[in-house]
């Protein structure tokens, strides 16, 4: 059976959802093969879930020298081992870094890259939802290896064991790939929530919340359902939460289960980065508010006696 | 420092947007056409740069003919000269011949920075600045929330889902921008007449070099095979809060399985 590359992401030691879902929809073109790309002793920790959900094998390319630089040595390694392993595709999950990883390499392979598919048909077609949800297209990789970006929550994980089998690939970066410098990686955003990027539930807070305080309401609401905290451009930019929780064209662009707007209007520019969300919940005083035209059960009145009955409810309903 | 700033002319957002039956290609006379809004805030980060380290302000486009009226506007916001890539075989390129053809371009050109914005409200591809980068052979600098200069030293805060790195490169660099970089200033009526009698240069592909074969949608590395409008949602239930919203949209969810 061809293989199929998948490109591994992990955090503090264990694997992102998002790769256990890459690794399940690779399984409809072939056979997965994982590429753990980063520093010494990455991918041990990694290798059990690997082989857990079906990878065959598990290239192993680590080097300091890999995290030392922004995008090009993953791109650099990651069209080498395509080139040795010729497989079927290769996927990554849809964030901005790896888009230009798998551009890069797309390029680098003379192929072509697909971005933010919503499905991967077995014959190696992408479907994208595209101008903000209103069309689906289905497009192919016209020549060379496919490469394809998925979006989160695209499919659900799903275990199936695999043999994990581990191949080591040595790395000797080029100069080109040294050009731009990683100096310091500063993290802002406190960590005890799930990722906005890999979230199945995302509760968002808008100009309604008013303050950096209020937005406890969003919060509680989010832990109530264990939920990842999103915010329009007006909330980011007022200070309130850090400009990572952005949801929108600027910001994160993300494809939930369900989705909980909470005094948020509806700017084109903010559904464009969550109008393919399965489940659309909105909270607004205003019932003309544009984001009534996407919920599915939306509630006209004030968010600050709506949203904490909603989380002593959620908690009182888990018991 | 000589700057080149990437624009795209895109479809207004805020008019539907359509795909054309014919080749499956954006219509783009379907809709009207602006800048695509983050080159704003890109072409305001190469006026900036311009006023405190001095040189010139050159805009790039590639685009139909329609582009120059966008060309316009940016040269009345204060870049220098214009230059635009126009060519009917060019319909239908992917984002890998993008950065083909824009890499030609900017061999006609002198510069130290080339800066573009972050994405494009159209395609929402998000990746012909690495490309660029990468045909170019240049440093990649992309999702810029901040840009120094120091020399030939260009250092970036670049936008992370956790924070910032922050990352340096030599120049001649690719540098992309999000929108929290600036506040793009619109064009005075000065800036408006002037831009009038600023040079814009076209440049077909024989100019660059390139024949019609390389580029276009025969030589695109991605094809869209069809595409559907999405089934428009359902209307959705909206409810008056008469005291028990908080509960409603908790018995909703619950109805969903979502809790
Ligand atoms: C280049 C560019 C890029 C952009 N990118 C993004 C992006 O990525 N993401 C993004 O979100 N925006 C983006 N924007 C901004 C966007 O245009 C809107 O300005 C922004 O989304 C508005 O945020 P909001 O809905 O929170 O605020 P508003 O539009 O002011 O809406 C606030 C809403 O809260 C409601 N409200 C107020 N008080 C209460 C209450 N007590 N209870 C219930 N409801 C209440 C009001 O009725 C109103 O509908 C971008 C703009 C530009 C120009």
């Amino acid at each position: 059976m061809a293989e199929v590359l998948v490109l591994v992401e992990a955090a503090n030691g264990s694997l992102k959802k998002s790769t256990l879902e890459l690794l399940t929809a690779a399984r409809t073109l072939g056979e997965p093969s994982a590429v753990v790309i980063g520093a010494p002793g990455t991918a041990a920790a990694l290798k059990d879930k690997l082989a857990e959900y079906g990878a065959a094998k598990v290239y192993v390319a680590e080097s300091e020298e890999i995290d030392a630089y922004l995008v090009a040595p993953k791109a650099e390694v990651l069209a080498q081992i395509a080139k040795d392993a010729e497989p079927a595709a290769i996927l990554v999950a849809s964030n901005a870094e790896n888009k230009e990883v798998a551009a890069r390499t797309a390029f680098k392979l003379d192929s072509g890259f697909l971005a933010d598919a919503v499905e991967i048909t077995a014959e190696g077609s992408a479907k994208q939802s595209i101008f903000g949800g209103a069309v689906t297209v289905t497009s192919r990789v016209a020549k060379g290896v496919p490469v394809i970006s998925l979006r989160a929550n695209s499919v659900s994980a799903a275990p199936a064991p695999g043999t994990a089998e581990e191949v080591s690939v040595p790395v000797s970066l080029s100069e080109g790939a040294k050009a731009a410098k990683l100096l310091e990686r500063v993290e802002e955003a406190k960590g005890s929530r799930p990722s906005l990027q890999d979230a199945s539930v995302i509760v968002s807070g808008g100009r309604g919340v008013g303050s950096a305080e209020n937005f406890s309401v969003v919060e509680n609401v989010a832990d109530s359902i264990g939920a990842a905290v999103g915010a329009s451009r007006a909330a980011t930019d007022a200070g309130w939460v850090p400009h990572q929780m952005q949801v929108g064209q600027t910001g994160v662009t993300v494809s939930p289960q369900l989705y909980i707007a909470l005094g948020i209007s509806g700017a084109i520019q903010h559904r464009a980065g969550m109008q393919t969300s399965k489940t659309i919940v909105a909270v607004n005083k205003d019932p003309e508010a544009p984001i009534f035209e996407l919920a599915d059960f939306g509630v006209v009145g004030d968010l600050f006696t709506v949203a904490p009955q909603l989380a002593e409810e959620v908690a009182k309903r888990k018991g | 420092m000589n700057i080149v700033v990437l624009m795209k002319q895109v479809p207004d957002t805020y008019a539907e947007r359509k795909l054309n039956p014919a080749d499956n290609t954006l219509d783009r006379d379907a809709s009207d056409a602006v800048i695509n809004e983050i080159d704003e805030y890109a072409i305001e980060e190469g006026l900036l740069l311009k006023e405190a380290h001095g040189g010139e302000v050159t805009i790039l486009t590639m685009g139909p003919d329609r582009a120059t009226e966008s060309l316009r506007k940016a040269l009345s916001m204060g870049a220098d000269k214009a230059v635009h890539v126009v060519d009917d075989a060019l319909h239908g390129s992917c984002a890998i011949t993008t950065a083909k053809v824009l890499a030609k371009a900017l061999a006609t050109i002198e510069y130290d920075l080339v800066i573009a914005g972050s994405e494009a409200t159209d395609s929402r591809l998000s990746v012909v600045p690495a490309l660029l980068a990468e045909a170019l052979g240049v440093p990649q600098l992309s999702g810029a929330r901040k840009v120094q200069v120091e020399g030939s030293t260009v250092t970036i805060e670049r936008s992370t889902d956790t924070g910032y790195d922050r990352v340096e490169g030599a120049t001649p660099a690719v540098i992309s921008v999000v929108e929290k970089i600036n506040e793009p200033r619109y064009p005075s009526f000065k800036g408006i007449m002037a831009a009038k009698s600023k040079p814009v240069q076209s440049l077909s592909l024989a100019d660059l070099g390139m024949s019609p074969d390389e580029v276009g949608l025969g030589a695109s590395t991605t094809t869209v095979e069809s595409f559907q409008e999405a089934p428009p949602r359902s209307a959705g239930t909206i409810v008056k809060d008469e005291g028990n919203g908080g509960v409603a949209i908790a018995e909703f969810l619950a109805s969903k399985k979502l809790i």
